[in-house]
């Protein structure tokens, strides 16, 4: 096994498009080494990405914020520009396993690790955040929601690397929220889980939604339809209701050890209210 | 010297306090050693194969590839652990248990094994062993493997306890009974009665420290253990009869113990450890994987239980019945029996009867937790306790006391009670605050007794006291809970000195005679009396020491307050001797002094225990959390009050995680899918609230300090409070435990669409 530590984001994408066997990229290792103890990955080449310049910092642009690819999740709760602006990024980023353990991850690992569980994804889903990707062939930027493609696969070609995770600057009247479910107070994985993201007009009236429902299908899903539902209500509760139903059904759940089709339905439609009235609550709508 | 055990109602100074214990510094610090900290020079790393079937036949195993791997010092199959069981048939099955012999019965069942040179040229020997199995149908639930048409686990398994020996082999090992009087009839006298069904999962003893041991057997047919578990005396009885060594040349040395809850009163991975060892001609260090200790070693059984319960509506209980199926594992167990003898043992009966029925599954052998098949029993019982009191329109703490057993009850499962702490903990519940504290919307309040019978056993204690004073207290029951503590309190007591000049340690198997194991809730019970009964012999010891010095009749020396006085107007200018002052001279005065004891500790008090819950239920997603819970049980005498309290909340802990989430999760394929803390749901720190404690002291009689067992009672009732406190918040009765989040909902689910 080779480790490589690259000061540069060409030489990183370089060493993996030349790897001639199983390659791993390494940022806080929170998936990377559990999967490499219990012996599910023997990776030939890991490359380590912290040392390279400008992936461990969150930038505040014009257009909004940049968050590298090695920041961890514990940074994002630092940043007090990013928790105003993205509440329920951040918190879904503090959700993730323990204190100890979000000291390390990433949210670009949670992303490409690629678990339909994953907590941090319905959230940056939700929130339209963009992916931004350096590759052999150049940079690309694509919707986060097109990283994923199945449990434990992504869309990333060879050599290909995510740099950056990129959040809009926020409009007046927004907000958003996430919440999962786990039978235990913490250090568990979703069952279901339900990310909203709203913008509001001057009267309360919602502009604008995006609802992603996580740990309900083999991806997080952006369900359109529940979206569609909360534009031009002020949040009832006959529009709850709707989105509960709409949620609950745009559901492709499993039967497994962490829940059942049943519970999950039900429970992503009950966690889509919740969260849609602490989106509208932070939006600052009554 | 004849020791005399009886209950003396004297007065403590220091059993009953509270000083902090001798192995807690090491532990907060990081120097205690573990069985993994255990090394030896040239040492080989262990590790084991495992079946990936839940039931095949072992047709060829070909080690000849691993065994030329670079590195590889030892493969071992069964072929490696030949029979020498001569008959024993539990032994039989541990050695089975330990090395499949014909077939693999589980997921995760050992198939074979090396010792390398590190761990990276192990894991890889293993991938170069090859297995041909012919893979077999499998059951793993225990309603299914009773049916006709279960797949056979073992065709030599003729149900026992049936009045005619079956003509055909099945899963179920054997059929018992318990109770007396007349059921039928009682039932016929009863003007309510309540009848249902209850199932609980299999859960795991959940300890931090995986199974851990280094073995080393030397060339002159000696050999080492050391290893972490409950009873070092046992490991090395075991593995010294597997092995075909003589016991005497097997030195077993007991390491700190993360926790063992019955799941360290077994052997697995240590016969594997010396065999290897014997092979390579090396040291073997063997740790398991947490994977490994889920699938292979613990779990508890799975049940189904059947409960009737008729009574009058005055709240007197005319009749019981219950028929009770466990799971063993692959192998003959007893635990339905004694799911069977506790069921009911907290009430006084006049018609009462259980039926257990051991059934075969292909699940990891069944191991001891904690009061082992009573939670399940009291679950059924307790729960239909309930709602009985609810149907007759009593409160359920009357309905309990009305019913409790008292001093002279026949127990249901055969004995007659001595003074007993069921009824006094049923009045302590009853006058606790906790049931006065006000519930919420979705609260709901319950409570549930339980009972353990408590065990006391052979044991085997020396005392030795320095030329400085100190006194070295060696004891051969493993320390789980803060024994050493207690029974250097109990040595001070004794001895009429401070606890701080005593230390406890816990003696390997050269240094000591035969210990029974830390379980049944008897280290502290059993080694106390050892350890009483060690110093007496020793203050004979220092009296004519005493005498000596003075040049007296010993008759004329007694032992006060840790000093030798001499008696009587005629030695009346005498000054007292301290244990110090006839230590120091004690090489001119005949040599080292010491006290030894050797026993077997009967009567080992029956404990009770009443808890109270209350539980939050979200009725939208079926998500419980435990807002308070109180347990109230009887010591007989805490001899370290902070470690009883301990006993008491840890018990509990283990029984809301029970109730609530843990369980163990097969596939279809007969695979366990949650072998890891992720998705094996034990409770987090924030899952409990801080859990009350109530200690009641009804002296055991036959324990000179009045001391009962107190380990494992604490977890029987948590089942049965949970899911009455469940039930109540819902309103919809429970049955099946762990009341996940998904079972609720569903069940909530079901009643709303009626």
């Amino acid at each position: 096994m080779r480790y490589i530590r690259p000061q540069s984001m060409e030489d990183a994408v370089g060493l993996l498009a030349g790897a001639a066997g199983p390659a791993a990229i390494l940022a806080g290792g929170s998936d990377l080494l559990v999967r490499m103890k219990g012996g599910f990955v023997e990776p030939e080449l890991i490359v380590d990405i912290k040392a390279i310049d400008g992936l461990s910092e969150i930038r505040e642009t014009a257009d909004g914020f940049s968050i590298g690819a090695a920041v961890p999740c514990a940074v994002l709760g630092e940043h007090a520009a990013l928790k105003k602006a993205w509440p329920g990024v951040v918190e879904a980023a503090k959700l993730i396993g323990s204190k100890q353990v979000q000291g390390r991850c990433t949210i670009v690992g949670n992303l490409c690790n690629a678990s339909p569980a994953a907590d941090s994804v319905p959230a940056l889903v939700a929130a339209g955040a963009r992916a931004v990707i350096a590759g052999p062939s150049g940079k690309r930027t694509i919707p986060v929601e097109a990283v994923p493609t199945g449990p434990g696969r992504t869309s990333l070609a060879k050599g290909e690397i995510i740099e950056a995770i990129l959040l809009d600057k926020r409009a007046p009247h927004a907000g958003d929220a996430y919440q999962r479910f786990i039978p235990r107070t913490e250090m568990d994985i979703a069952v279901v889980s339900a990310g909203v993201n709203l913008t509001l007009d001057d009267a309360g009236v919602i502009k604008s939604a995006r609802v992603a429902v996580g740990a309900a299908a083999p991806t997080v899903l952006l369900v359109e339809e529940a979206a569609q539902v909360l534009i031009g209500s002020k949040l009832d509760e006959a529009t709850l209701e709707r989105l509960a139903k709409v949620c609950a059904g745009a559901c492709r759940p499993i039967d497994d050890k962490r829940g059942t089709i049943e519970f999950r339905r039900k429970v992503a439609g009950v966690l889509a209210k919740r969260v849609a009235a602490t989106a509208y609550e932070r939006a600052g709508g009554k | 010297m004849n020791f005399d055990p009886r209950y003396s109602g004297r007065s403590f100074s220091s059993v009953g306090t509270r000083p902090i214990r001798p192995d807690g510094v090491d532990k907060v610090t990081g120097r205690a050693r573990y069985g993994a900290d255990f090394n030896m020079a040239g040492q080989l790393v262990g590790r084991v194969l495992r079946s990936p079937h839940a039931h095949a036949v072992i047709r060829k195993i070909d080690t000849s590839k691993a065994e030329k791997l670079a590195g590889v010092k030892a493969v071992i199959t069964a072929a490696d652990l030949p029979d020498l069981t001569d008959g024993d048939a539990a032994m039989y099955d541990i050695l089975d248990n330990c090395m499949a012999r014909k077939k693999a019965l589980y997921d995760g069942h050992a198939v074979a094994a090396v010792a390398a040179i590190d761990a990276r040229t192990a894991r890889q020997a293993l991938k170069l062993i090859e297995v041909d199995y012919e893979v077999l149908p499998h059951v793993t639930d225990v309603d299914e493997a009773m049916k006709h048409s279960a797949p056979l686990i073992n065709d030599a398994i003729f149900t026992e306890g049936l009045e005619e020996k079956p003509v055909k082999p099945s899963n179920v090992y054997k059929r018992t009974q318990y109770g007396h009087g007349d059921v039928h009839q009682g039932f016929a006298e009863a003007d309510m009665i309540v009848e249902r069904s209850f199932k609980t999962e299999q859960t795991h003893q959940g300890y931090i420290e995986p199974h851990a041991c280094v073995a080393s057997v030397n060339p002159d047919g000696t050999a080492d253990l050391w290893v972490c578990t409950q009873g070092h005396f046992v490991y090395r009885q075991h593995c010294a009869q597997l092995l075909g060594l003589e016991a005497s040349k097997l030195r077993v040395t007991s390491s700190e113990i993360g926790g063992g809850f019955g799941g360290k009163t077994h052997v697995w991975a240590e016969p594997v450890a010396l065999a290897l060892s014997r092979k390579a001609g090396r040291p073997v260090k063997l740790v398991m994987t947490r994977d490994e200790v889920f699938r292979a070693s613990g779990p508890t059984s799975a049940t189904s239980i059947d409960v009737k319960i008729g009574a009058r509506n005055d709240g007197t209980i005319t009749a019981a019945e219950a028929t009770l199926r466990y799971s063993c594992g692959p192998y003959a167990g007893m635990w339905a029996e004694i799911g069977a003898m506790t069921a009911f043992a907290c009430y006084k009966l006049e018609n009462v009867k259980t039926v257990g029925y051991e059934v075969l599954v292909n699940r990891p052998k069944t191991a001891a937790y904690r009061a082992p098949s009573a939670p399940m029993a009291a679950f059924a019982v307790e729960s239909a306790v309930d709602e009985l009191a609810k149907d007759i329109g009593m409160d359920p703490v009357d309905f309990r006391i009305k019913n409790a057993a008292q001093e002279g009850t026949r127990a249901s499962y055969g004995p007659v009670y001595g003074p007993i702490g069921i009824g006094p903990t049923l009045e302590a519940v009853k006058n606790h605050p906790h049931m006065k504290a006000p519930l919420k919307q979705n609260q709901g309040r319950g409570m549930a007794c339980g009972f353990w019978f408590n065990f006391g056993g052979q044991t085997c204690t020396d005392l030795n006291i320095g030329m400085d004073g100190s006194v070295s207290l060696a004891v051969g029951t493993v320390d789980v809970g803060g024994s050493r503590a207690s029974l250097s309190l109990v040595a001070a007591e004794e001895l009429g000195i401070d606890y701080s000049q005593v230390k406890a340690v816990v003696a390997d198997t050269s240094s000591l005679g035969y210990n029974d194991m830390t379980d049944g809730s008897r280290g502290t019970f059993s080694s106390s009396m050892a350890t009483i009964s060690a110093a007496r012999n020793a203050i004979k010891v220092l009296r004519e020491r005493a005498a000596q010095m003075w040049d007296i009749p010993v008759d004329d020396v007694v032992w006060e307050k840790g000093h030798a006085v001499a008696k009587g107007e005629k030695h009346g200018n005498l000054g007292k001797l301290s244990l110090k002052e006839i230590a120091a001279q004690s090489g001119k005065t005949g040599g080292p002094i010491a006290g030894h004891s050797e026993l077997v500790a009967d009567g080992a008090g029956v404990s009770f225990a009443t808890h109270i819950c209350d539980i939050e239920v979200d009725p939208e997603t079926g998500s419980t959390r435990v807002i308070r819970y109180t347990v109230v049980q009887d010591a007989g005498k805490a001899v370290h009050p902070t470690y009883v309290e301990g006993q008491y909340q840890g018990g509990a802990a283990q029984g809301i995680g029970w109730a609530l989430n843990e369980e163990y999760i097969y596939g279809k394929d007969g695979r366990l899918q949650n072998p890891g803390f992720l998705d094996y749901r034990i409770p987090v720190c924030s899952d409990l609230p801080m859990i009350d404690t109530q200690i009641l002291e009804i002296p055991n009689p036959n324990h000179p300090y009045g001391v009962r067992g107190v380990g494992e009672t604490s977890i029987v009732p948590p089942l049965a409070a949970i899911a009455n406190a469940v039930s109540n918040a819902v309103g919809v009765r429970m049955t099946h435990i762990p009341m996940s989040p998904p079972r609720i909902l569903a069940a909530l689910e079901a009643e709303r669409e009626g």
